[in-house]
């Protein structure tokens, strides 16, 4: 089955990313494809670089990288929520003036239609949020 | 893409309070352009979501309920509002501002896209639908 | 057709179980997780509710998981409801025709 998964709170404050982290992973395990997960909200909080969290604590960003890596995944981070919030890739960046960027690996940037595809072309979608 | 879902869009929260009501219309009206049939529930917290007069200028965020009257342009026109929701908050239909939009069918007859609906009603379209989007 | 519907909500805090209760139809499977997942003990507030609902012919599930993170041992668990797996989840949403998640 091919699930596409929106994940709409950011990582810490609530368990939605870890739940769609751990409902992604066991999916990957048990055979079926994710079409795509998409961060909206503060969901895109998620693909910050720059989060660091203590060492005895999971770092939620580096977990779906990881995944990502593992599993040729496809992370989109919405644009217009991530420019709201501060999370660029280099072209972002240098569009705005901003000097850095801050997106994590495996993760990239894109507008709102492909969450849309998302929905069009899953068998189903999930949203996990507050 | 040819094939045809249909979207659901599940409003439950009061604007302002949690950005969650702005940013699922702005995935409404991105996904207006892929041609699919979408009908927009607004249940709970939703209903406060249309409520007419409505004026930010004392909290400073920018007002985007008039957004919702372009719905109708979009061929956004499938909007049902929970009639026990509005009940259990002193509102009735009155309170709401009119969505319209212009049917093709019918010599482009304006009439209203806002239909109240009971939650057996909404049980029925939650079960017609492909793709349930909750934000 | 049927829905899996998930809630996440605490029932004692927020209304996001009734609202499901009153959309979810038979042959329905409500799954409890996260902050939800006290809803699916024996002798609460809310236990009525959800037998009430499984009456009607709504099925229970709840995130094993996320009950043991709480505390909560399954064996306090209302009969009928079935304990699942993160995988168990998946399947959830595999043998259902959409999901509903009430957040």
């Amino acid at each position: 089955m091919k699930f596409a998964i929106q994940v709409n709170e950011g990582p810490f404050t609530h368990q939605a990313s870890d739940t769609a982290y751990q409902f992604t992973k066991a999916a990957l395990e048990n055979g079926h494809e994710i079409f795509r997960v998409f961060f909206y909200h503060d969901g895109v909080n998620n693909g910050t670089y720059f989060g660091v969290p203590p060492i005895d604590d999971r770092n939620v960003q580096q977990q779906w990288s990881e995944l990502a890596e593992k599993h040729d995944l496809d992370l989109v981070v919405c644009v217009a929520a991530a420019q709201r919030r501060g999370i660029m890739d280099e072209d972002e960046s240098k569009r705005h003036g901003k000097g850095t960027s801050n997106i994590a690996p495996g993760f990239r940037i894109s507008g709102l239609g492909q969450l849309i595809e998302a929905g069009i072309q899953a068998d189903r979608l999930l949203v996990f949020g507050d | 893409m040819s094939d045809t879902k249909t979207f659901v869009y599940m409003n439950r929260k009061a604007p302002y309070g949690t950005v969650y009501a702005l940013e699922s219309l702005e995935v409404v009206l991105i996904g207006a352009a892929f041609e699919q049939n979408v009908k927009l529930v607004f249940m709970d917290d939703g209903v406060y979501q249309l409520t007419k007069n409505q004026d930010t200028d004392g909290i400073g965020m920018k007002n985007f309920s008039k957004t919702y009257s372009a719905l109708g342009d979009y061929d956004v026109n499938q909007i049902y509002v929970c009639e026990q929701s509005l009940k259990d908050r002193g509102l009735t239909l009155d309170d709401l501002q009119e969505l319209t939009y212009e049917d093709e069918d019918d010599d482009w007859a304006e009439k209203s896209s806002i239909h109240l609906v009971s939650r057996d009603q909404i049980a029925e379209i939650v079960g017609s639908a492909d793709v349930l989007l909750n934000f | 057709m049927s829905t899996l519907h998930t809630v996440n909500k605490s029932p004692f805090e927020r209304n996001s179980l009734d609202s499901c209760l009153s959309v979810a139809a038979e042959g329905a499977t409500v799954l409890l997780i996260e902050d939800a997942v006290g809803g699916a003990l024996q002798n609460t507030a809310v236990a009525s509710t959800v037998s009430d609902a499984m009456g009607k012919g709504v099925k229970f599930a709840v995130l094993g998981e996320d009950l043991r993170a709480r505390g909560l041992s399954a064996e306090r668990v209302i009969d009928g409801i079935s304990v699942v797996d993160y995988a168990g989840f998946v399947q959830l949403a595999c043998d259902h025709d959409n999901v509903q998640n009430w957040l």
